[in-house]
């Protein structure tokens, strides 16, 4: 069986499925249809399927009633971002139609519901169109309820058939989705799956099958970026939190707030942002760390109290999801432009640890570097995430948590004497004491905002401001060093680094490997580890002719982005250019072999 | 690592030690200027530490920003000078994750009712288990005079030159609308009162709730001699017959023109966010009786699979 993608597998039809290594589809309708659901069934599939792996996206959601997308890319390899275009489009209705045409690949396939649809003249030459009653055959199907409810369902069983998916494993997804609902509602949807799955047409039976992939996989998990970070959190000894709804962190709250309590911790819902955040560092100093998190503004307003955990020298974890930006700005939108915020935000010198997750698998391992790194260094600990991977779903290798959980037990083993700032560490490092802790010479702690002496008690002294800020700094250079290097894809050295951070990594692993002839070399480095930068970065960056950074913010003045203006004055390496992009959309694979092949282009004439 | 999630919590026994003394207890020497009513509350508080012989380690005191709220400096024992405003979220942080310390925080007007009202009415309104003392000075003292929420109409202030023009807020009808269940009112220059007062808020299971009127002798002396004998006025207790669990009636005594009422005008049993969420981890750790943290996960894994 050859293998092929599915524009080219789609020139002639045979009764036989043609073997495809992937495929991208999109669905659109409005977010009350439950769309969604359907590609979590399907990432749930590939989460059990030993040959293919997939991965997907939500793009702008909305309250009950707005305009709603997932898209789907099911791949026999490693799939590394949602896809630029859609191979297939299930339109639901005339503006789902309308509006996404566009993302339709070359040749791609559109099925719409011709009960909602009404498809225009000079798009039935330039695409393959396959009308379906969905909403009216899915009515008659499970009982005729006006409601459309179960067109999900049913569209799910439509796309089991195009691409000869495992239907005995998704019936048992389906069963196990609903058997908390009652019988009568598992077998509504078995019928409306089974319906969708028999619908019979000539255009569409069995038109495709994903080929095998390489290796058996062992098991994976299923989960969005929001749920890996929340259970990351737990795994790492996380047991108390605190938080207030801002899209897109909230599902991290839902989630420890739901979770927590199985472990005998809480997460508390907060009358506001910079309550929740001061609730967090007062859970940490009782004696275990604890999170806040937030999004957008909501990250504006707890920088004050950050600033004093960085002061008090106290452990934290800040969940940021990034939005759009500033103000309200782009509440459901990606962008990647909180990063100055989360290295400098707050007033005076305040250096905290910032880290970026890049896909969904590596928020679960982020998050729990962040505790650890919180609580070794008593420090707020910034995890960036984004609106791009906090709703995506993917599948990945399942932890091993026997080996990963942590439960952070309460030390109040009394000590002899205790300088919560103690200055003799050359490294910086100091570790509290909690209150019920019995110091044995009677002089107790206090931390404190103010600057202070070793003991905690307020200091103006300026040789003292001098040894405590540098103390504060110093922590961070210890850590630094103890940082790996960041990954490189591509040669060691050669013309040019594309450097990115965050959600990026995948999309740029892909511009790479689709770039890699255009008659000079090209790597990227993912940088994980932002604030401090690890050590050893100043030798790579010299090895390539030209610096890329590839972010989703502004450029700025002065023509380069976020992380771009950390590394030109880290590194005072002018070659360190910006390629930024602020559609409020991921970079497309595409776009960035465009802009990386422009800007070589612009240089080389020069 | 522990064959059960639950979290181990420590027991608040002192043994055979003696209490702690005024001398182990006494730290810093207050930057409070000569005859600041706050020394009262400060010399109070030591006296209730070793009156209900609380061990030395679990004495655990939290203030924000304001003269007072240096108040941890001069307590020998853990304590938190935290941010503007928000020490009620600090110490509902603190006093959730550790159910075994009585956190007490202190605070002035400015503290309490302006940048950290919002902060004083969810605090009350969850019934979070902690001791909070307002030294109310009807002013702001560490930046030399500008009004306070509850400074009188016409006070005369570097910010209000003419005289107050913004109505003041009542401490204690805020406290009571807002849901705490303990409400009291005292004065720094009855010592023997503010004890009683202390002793009892301390017996509360909840959020209890001190309004202490402490002169600022700098920026508003004399502003509670109405309040004080030794001054010609009146020190007048809450009647004997006033029912604690009576909210308008409590509403009413707030009410009285200055100097008012003192002694306790609210008191109810209403279950604490303590007591609320531990019913809650209660409940969700029944099924998993015996179970590791791991364990847990992992069961949770399987159903994402």
């Amino acid at each position: 069986m050859s293998e092929t993608t599915v524009s080219e597998a789609n020139n002639g039809s045979d009764s036989q499925p043609s073997s495809i290594s992937e495929v991208t589809i999109r669905l659109a309708g409005n977010s009350q249809d439950g769309i969604q659901s359907i590609g979590g069934f399907l990432a749930r599939l590939a989460g059990r399927s030993e040959r293919e792996v997939m991965t997907m996206m939500t793009i702008p959601s909305t309250i009950s009633g707005g305009a709603s997308i997932f898209q789907v890319r099911l791949g026999s390899g490693e799939v590394l971002s949602p896809g630029d275009k859609a191979d297939v489009l299930f339109a639901f209705y005339q503006h789902s139609y309308d509006n996404h045409v566009n993302n339709l690949a070359k040749e791609g396939i559109l099925v719409y519901d011709s009960d909602h649809v009404e498809p225009h003249e000079e798009w039935l030459t330039k695409y393959r169109h396959i009308g379906i009653a969905i909403s009216s055959l899915t009515i008659e199907a499970i009982g005729g309820t006006a409601r459309d409810k179960g067109k999900n369902i049913y569209a799910l069983g439509l796309i089991g058939r195009m691409f000869s998916l495992n239907t005995e494993k998704l019936e048992r997804l389906i069963n196990e989705r609903f058997s908390g609902k009652g019988e009568s509602v598992v077998k509504t949807a078995m019928d409306a799956f089974q319906a969708g799955y028999r619908y019979h047409s000539d255009d569409l039976s069995n038109l495709f099958s994903l080929a095998r992939g390489g290796a058996e996989r062992s098991n994976q998990v299923v989960m969005s970026g929001n749920e890996a970070i929340g259970y990351g959190l737990i795994a790492a000894g996380v047991r108390f939190g605190a938080g207030y709804p801002i899209t897109p962190w909230t599902d991290i709250m839902e989630l420890l707030r739901r979770e927590l309590p199985k472990y005998g911790g809480s997460f508390i819902q907060c009358e506001d942002e910079i309550a929740s955040v001061s609730m967090a560092i007062g859970g940490s100093y009782g004696g275990r760390v604890a999170v806040t998190g937030s999004s957008g503004p909501g990250i504006s307003l707890k920088t004050e109290a950050i600033g004093w955990a960085v002061m008090a020298e106290m452990p934290l974890v800040v969940i940021d999801i990034q939005r759009g930006g500033p103000s309200t700005g782009l509440p459901t939108d990606v962008e990647q432009s909180d990063l100055n915020i989360a290295c400098y935000g707050g007033h005076g010198d305040s250096p905290r640890v910032v880290l970026a997750a890049s896909d969904v698998e590596d928020c679960f391992y982020t998050a729990i570097e962040a505790v650890n790194i919180a609580r070794k260094y008593s420090v707020p600990v910034f995890v960036l995430s984004d609106q791009a991977i906090a709703t995506r779903i993917e599948a990945f290798n399942e932890p091993d948590l026997n080996t990963i959980c942590n439960d952070i037990k309460l030390d109040l083993s009394p000590v002899p004497s205790h300088k919560p700032y103690d200055l003799s560490s050359g490294d910086g490092l100091s570790r509290h004491r909690a209150p019920g802790t019995r110091i044995e010479d009677g002089r107790y702690p206090v931390v404190t905002g103010l600057e202070h002496d070793e003991s905690g008690h307020p200091s103006g002294d300026a040789v003292n401001h001098i040894s405590m800020t540098k103390k504060r700094r110093n922590k961070l250079k210890t850590l630094a060093d103890e940082l790996p290097a960041p990954e490189i894809f591509g040669p060691e050295s050669g013309d040019v680094l594309l450097v990115g951070w965050g959600s990026t990594r995948g999309p740029l692993l892909e511009a790479v490997e689709q770039l890699s002839n255009g008659g000079y070399t090209l790597s990227t480095m993912h940088m994980k580890h932002i604030n401090p930068l690890p050590t050893g970065l100043e030798d790579i960056l010299p090895r390539f002719k030209s610096v890329y950074i590839v972010e989703m913010n502004d450029g700025g003045v002065y023509g380069y982005g976020q992380l771009a203006g950390i590394l030109r004055a880290r590194y005072a390496d002018a070659r360190i250019k910006g390629i930024n992009k602020t559609a409020a959309r991921r970079w497309k694979v595409s776009e960035i072999i465009e802009r990386v092949k422009a800007r070589l282009e612009e240089e080389a004439a020069v | 690592m522990s064959d059960s999630a639950t979290l181990e919590q420590p027991t608040q026994d002192a043994g055979d030690r003696q209490p702690v003394t005024k001398k182990e207890i006494t730290a810093d020497h207050p930057t409070w200027c000569p005859g600041c009513g706050d020394f009262s509350v400060l010399s109070i508080y030591y006296k209730l530490i070793q009156k209900r012989n609380i061990p030395h380690e679990n004495v655990t005191t939290v203030a924000g920003i304001g003269c007072s709220s240096r108040f941890p400096y001069f307590v020998q024992a853990h304590g938190v000078h935290y941010i503007h405003g928000r020490a009620l979220s600090f110490a509902s942080g603190l006093s959730l994750s550790r159910p075994d310390l009585h956190v007490f925080t202190f605070g002035g007007d400015g503290d309490a009712f302006s940048i950290g009202g919002n902060h004083f009415v969810h605090t009350a309104r969850k019934n979070v288990k902690m001791t909070y003392v307002v030294m109310d000075n009807c002013v702001y003292g560490l930046t030399k005079k500008q009004t306070s929420p509850t400074s009188p109409l016409g006070f005369r202030s570097k910010t209000d030159g003419w005289g107050a023009l913004d109505r003041p807020i009542n401490p204690m009808k805020l406290a009571i609308s807002a849901g705490a269940t303990f409400v009291a009112r005292t004065t720094h220059t009855n010592p023997k009162h503010l004890l009683e007062m202390m002793d009892a808020a301390m017996d509360h299971d909840g959020f209890s709730f001190i309004e202490c009127l402490s002169e600022c002798t700098e920026f508003y002396p004399g502003a509670f001699d109405a309040s004080n004998p030794r001054k010609g006025g009146e020190f007048n207790l809450v009647p004997e017959d006033h029912d604690l669990t009576d909210e308008a009636a409590a509403y009413a005594l707030a009410s009285e023109d200055f100097p008012g009422r003192f002694g306790i005008f609210y008191q109810v049993d209403r279950p604490t966010k303590n007591a609320l969420e531990a019913g809650v981890i209660e409940a969700a750790q029944d099924k998993f009786e015996g179970k590791s943290s791991s364990d847990i996960l992992q069961a949770t894994f399987n159903r994402i699979k």
